[in-house]
């Protein structure tokens, strides 16, 4: 039983990154009605910045974390601007092909900078965790689910209860029509990138110190994350959080129960059979008809 | 059944495509010839049958990408899946080459199908998703399935087949097969399949409606793709006779598909061009190796640069440089008969108690209307009575949540959009829906290569004619062979109901044919539907303009609401007071 609830709780805190990183793909998809390929990336980018300021630079862990958020900020800019934009009156299949291009040239940018070496990044707690009856609950893993939480509330109260959020809601459901109403439409999509980049970035320096920082950190939680958008419906922001929990416990008890090794295949299995049995995922509406 | 007359004159071009096969065949004698008498050394001959057998795979993406429009991003797990078939099986087992590589094909055939079975009835991004996924699935398992597949270690000592052991033979082996599946690739476009892969791509709906079953286009695309993948994994094997997992994974599926990108899709002549580049830019480019992951960077730019300013790639960009337009003056052709199917039945079509809801709201509601045979029958109504949602529940787009649908006496209610326009429907669109890289010529074609159309043997020359004829018939012969996209508005409606006749249907459906049309262009479509008229096709017309259609139909029915509020003679109907009441807006 022990076990049970130590394994309900890894799982839980794996899953967390990969519903913050869900959300990323969701609130793109929901702007622009793209998947993007490079999603992971900004996690691993973001990893890799912590690295260069907090243990390269020594800098403090809370100014590194502001920076490495500027420079995902940033980073979500040029991305719109190189990698999107200049594609938007295009079907999806070349937006896609793009990201992809911009994932594998992120990735190698970063290797070809920093060498192939995995990379350590501590904790921002020194308190390595507490005992709880049977459980150990790692100081990382609670507050992965902590931020976690609060990005959740945050995003919730900002997409329902301000003038902004309103504004991107718009622009997600109808760009004509919201151009129409004098909606800056390239400034929502603009906004939309840069807080999915933030997004992944901070899922990918929460979950650093857990994992190592590596440069396939970010293609292992992207496809992760997607298969997680996909199991809980996809374009659903609720369906993405629970998703990326669901993923994260079958996967931890998967590594448990049946096999360490094919851990990383548990995700695509579950995604293939969803995709089979259930392609509108837990709570997502059937495939809408068309004419 | 009666084969109308056909005159089988040349189609222009035909002479063009020979002189073209001809230049085939001549370089890839002289390919084959080159790769099995000059001697080259190792690195030379090692770049070669890599670029060889990679190319039969881009070829496979061409396909998939290229013709159908639908992503692949497992290629080299397909790749993967012919290797370790002829790499474990001419080792551990001991069966011999050929048996192997089409074993491996088979394998790969096979779980193409299956992959795209599971995933192609769903939207772009799943299938990019999926096939990531497989791609995944099979680089852990051939890295952890040690028992099967040697792990990580990889497969040594891989057999070649007893007549091609030397290096020299079995690389003229694989540029004779490279140059076979080129061939038939090159040709698949213009084949019945490859035509239907097109329409799928250039428009989903528009296919089905002229009797094209997507769903099975896409997943022979696909499992096509699958196939190409097996075939040249299986060469690369005899070929390098050392595989190993790292050789196969998402990373080169990437390279796969940048070769397709940058050579051009549409083609596999841009495909080896893109294989080719991509194989020895590297090794000019060896000292960016030295630095690990900056090659890839350049890569993945690459790809960004290449989607953004090059989309149709390389050969795409010299073939519209080198684009001749085909020499006018098109072939007599004799012209076009309709002569609509006929059981026999009372009634050309039948709709009973037809009804659609859309959640709670009730977009029609039990209709029932009967289209004698023979007649022009309008149905009509204010905007939102459900007219439209009619029109798509009877060509199969909507399924509808009651009632039935019967063509020529059959029920077709059961039956998908494709099936029904086997069944007899044909149709138009109000927001006009035309393959757009085609000619009007190929889309013509597409209309009338439909699956029950007894007015046309099955034969490229018979089909072209019977296109033709149907360009003729509606006023657009000499231009057959423009782009539509070089029509006017009006003029790509007329293509519409081209198509549409060119599949000589029992029951032809026109979604607001006149709308956005001018006044001059009314009078023509007006002339036109009279002389389909003339030839006895029944016709089911949706319109506004109460002119052409007081004009051309002599029986109507009036919606409102989603429910029939008058039915009858037309001249009758207009005068009744409930009509008049929803049209002016009385009561």
């Amino acid at each position: 039983m022990g076990n049970v609830l130590q394994l309900l709780f890894t799982g839980l805190g794996i899953g967390a990154v990969y519903a913050l990183v869900a959300l990323g793909f969701v609130l793109i998809f929901r702007a622009t009605s793209v998947v993007n390929f490079a999603q992971g990336e900004f996690s691993m980018v973001a990893a890799y910045l912590m690295v260069v300021f907090a243990v390269d630079l020594g800098w403090p862990y809370w100014l590194s974390f502001l920076l490495a958020i500027g420079g995902m900020a940033l980073l979500g800019a040029i991305f719109n601007l190189g990698v999107y934009y200049p594609l938007r009156n295009r079907s999806f299949l070349p937006v896609i092909i793009s990201t992809i291009g911009a994932s594998i040239f992120l990735s190698n940018t970063v290797l070809a900078l920093y060498g192939p070496q995995p990379q350590v990044l501590p904790g921002w707690f020194d308190a390595p965790g507490v005992q709880l009856g049977p459980v150990y609950l790692d100081s990382q893993y609670l507050l992965i689910i902590a931020v976690t939480i609060v990005l959740v509330a945050f995003q919730y109260w900002f997409f329902e209860h301000t003038l902004l959020g309103k504004k991107l809601q718009a622009t997600s459901q109808d760009k004509e029509m919201a151009a129409l109403l004098g909606i800056p439409v390239a400034t929502m999509i603009m906004i939309t990138f840069v807080y999915s980049a933030v997004l992944g970035g901070i899922a990918g320096i929460l979950v650093a110190p857990v994992l190592f920082v590596s440069i396939q950190m970010g293609s292992t939680i992207a496809l992760k994350a997607f298969a997680a958008t996909i199991i809980g419906g996809f374009g659903d922001v609720a369906g993405a959080i629970i998703g990326g929990l669901a993923l994260g416990i079958i996967e931890t008890f998967g590594a448990a129960y049946i096999s360490v090794p094919f851990k990383d295949a548990f995700a695509f299995l579950v995604l293939i059979l969803f995709l089979a049995f259930r392609p509108q995922g837990l709570f997502g509406e059937r495939v809408a008809e068309k004419a | 059944m009666s084969v109308a007359p056909v005159a089988t004159h040349r189609a222009p071009g035909f002479s063009r495509s020979l002189i073209g096969q001809c230049l085939y065949a001549l370089a890839a004698v002289a390919a084959v010839a080159g790769a099995a008498t000059v001697k080259t050394d190792g690195y030379v001959a090692n770049i070669l049958m890599q670029a060889v057998t990679y190319a039969i795979a881009v070829f496979g993406l061409s396909v998939v990408l290229g013709l159908c429009g639908q992503i692949n991003l497992a290629q080299a797990g397909f790749f993967a899946l012919g290797a370790y078939a002829v790499g474990l099986g001419t080792t551990d087992y001991n069966i011999p080459f050929f048996v192997c590589l089409a074993g491996g094909m088979a394998i790969a055939f096979v779980a193409g199908g299956l992959l795209g079975l599971s995933t192609l009835r769903l939207g772009g991004h799943y299938l990019a998703m999926v096939t990531i996924s497989f791609q995944q699935i099979l680089t852990v398992t051939l890295i952890n399935a040690i028992g099967i597949t040697h792990g990580p270690d990889g497969v040594s000592g891989i057999k070649r087949p007893d007549l091609f052991v030397s290096s020299q033979a079995y690389l003229a082996l694989a540029v004779a097969i490279l140059a076979i599946t080129g061939y038939l690739v090159w040709r698949l476009a213009n084949m019945r399949l490859g035509r239907a892969m097109r329409a799928v791509r250039d428009n989903e709906i528009a296919a089905s409606a002229a009797g094209i079953d997507v769903y099975r286009t896409k997943v022979a695309a696909f499992a096509i793709c699958a196939l190409l993948g097996g075939l040249g994994g299986g060469l690369f094997a005899g070929g390098f006779a050392y595989i190993s997992p790292d050789q196969f994974a998402f990373s080169d599926s990437i390279v796969l598909l940048t070769m397709a990108l940058l050579g051009g899709i549409g083609s596999p002549v841009g495909a080896a061009i893109g294989t080719g580049l991509l194989i020895l830019i590297p090794e000019w480019l060896r000292f960016l190796k030295s630095v690990p992951g900056l090659y890839l960077a350049i890569y993945g730019l690459a790809v960004i640069l290449i989607v953004v300013f090059m989309s149709d790639g390389i050969w795409g960009f010299i073939a519209r440089l080198f684009h001749r337009p085909v020499a006018a003056l098109p072939p007599p052709v004799a012209p076009l008969a309709l002569k609509p199917a006929d059981s026999g039945a009372p009634a050309a079509l039948e709709v009973r108690g037809l009804a659609k809801y859309f959640g709670g709201l009730k977009a029609v509601d039990g209709v029932d209307f009967t289209v004698r045979r023979g007649a022009v029958h309008a149905l009509i109504g204010p905007n939102g009575s459900g007219k439209t949602t009619t029109l798509n529940v009877v060509s199969g787009l909507y399924r509808p949540t009651a009632g039935r649908i019967l063509v020529d006496g059959v029920d077709v209610t059961a039956l998908s959009a494709h099936r029904r326009t086997i069944a007899g429907l044909g149709r138009t669109f109000q927001n006009i829906r035309l393959f757009r890289s085609m000619t009007a010529l190929e889309n013509v074609v597409i209309g009338a290569e439909r699956d029950g159309n007894v007015q046309v043997a099955h034969r490229r020359a018979a089909l072209e004619a019977r296109a033709r004829a149907a360009l003729d018939f509606v006023g657009l012969g000499a231009r057959a062979d423009e782009v539509v996209t070089r029509f006017s508005y009006g003029h790509q409606r007329l293509i519409e109901i081209a198509r549409a006749l060119a599949a000589n249907p029992t029951v032809l459906l026109l979604d607001e044919p006149a709308a956005g049309l001018n006044s001059s262009e009314k009078k023509s479509l007006h002339d036109l539907l009279d002389k389909i008229a003339a030839q006895g096709l029944t016709i089911l017309i949706i319109d506004h303009d109460m002119t052409l259609v007081a004009g051309v139909a002599e029986r109507l029915t009036v919606l409102n609401f989603g429910r029939r509020i008058a039915d009858g003679d037309t001249a009758g109907v207009l005068q009744h007071p409930d009509v008049v009441a929803a049209y002016l807006g009385v009561g």
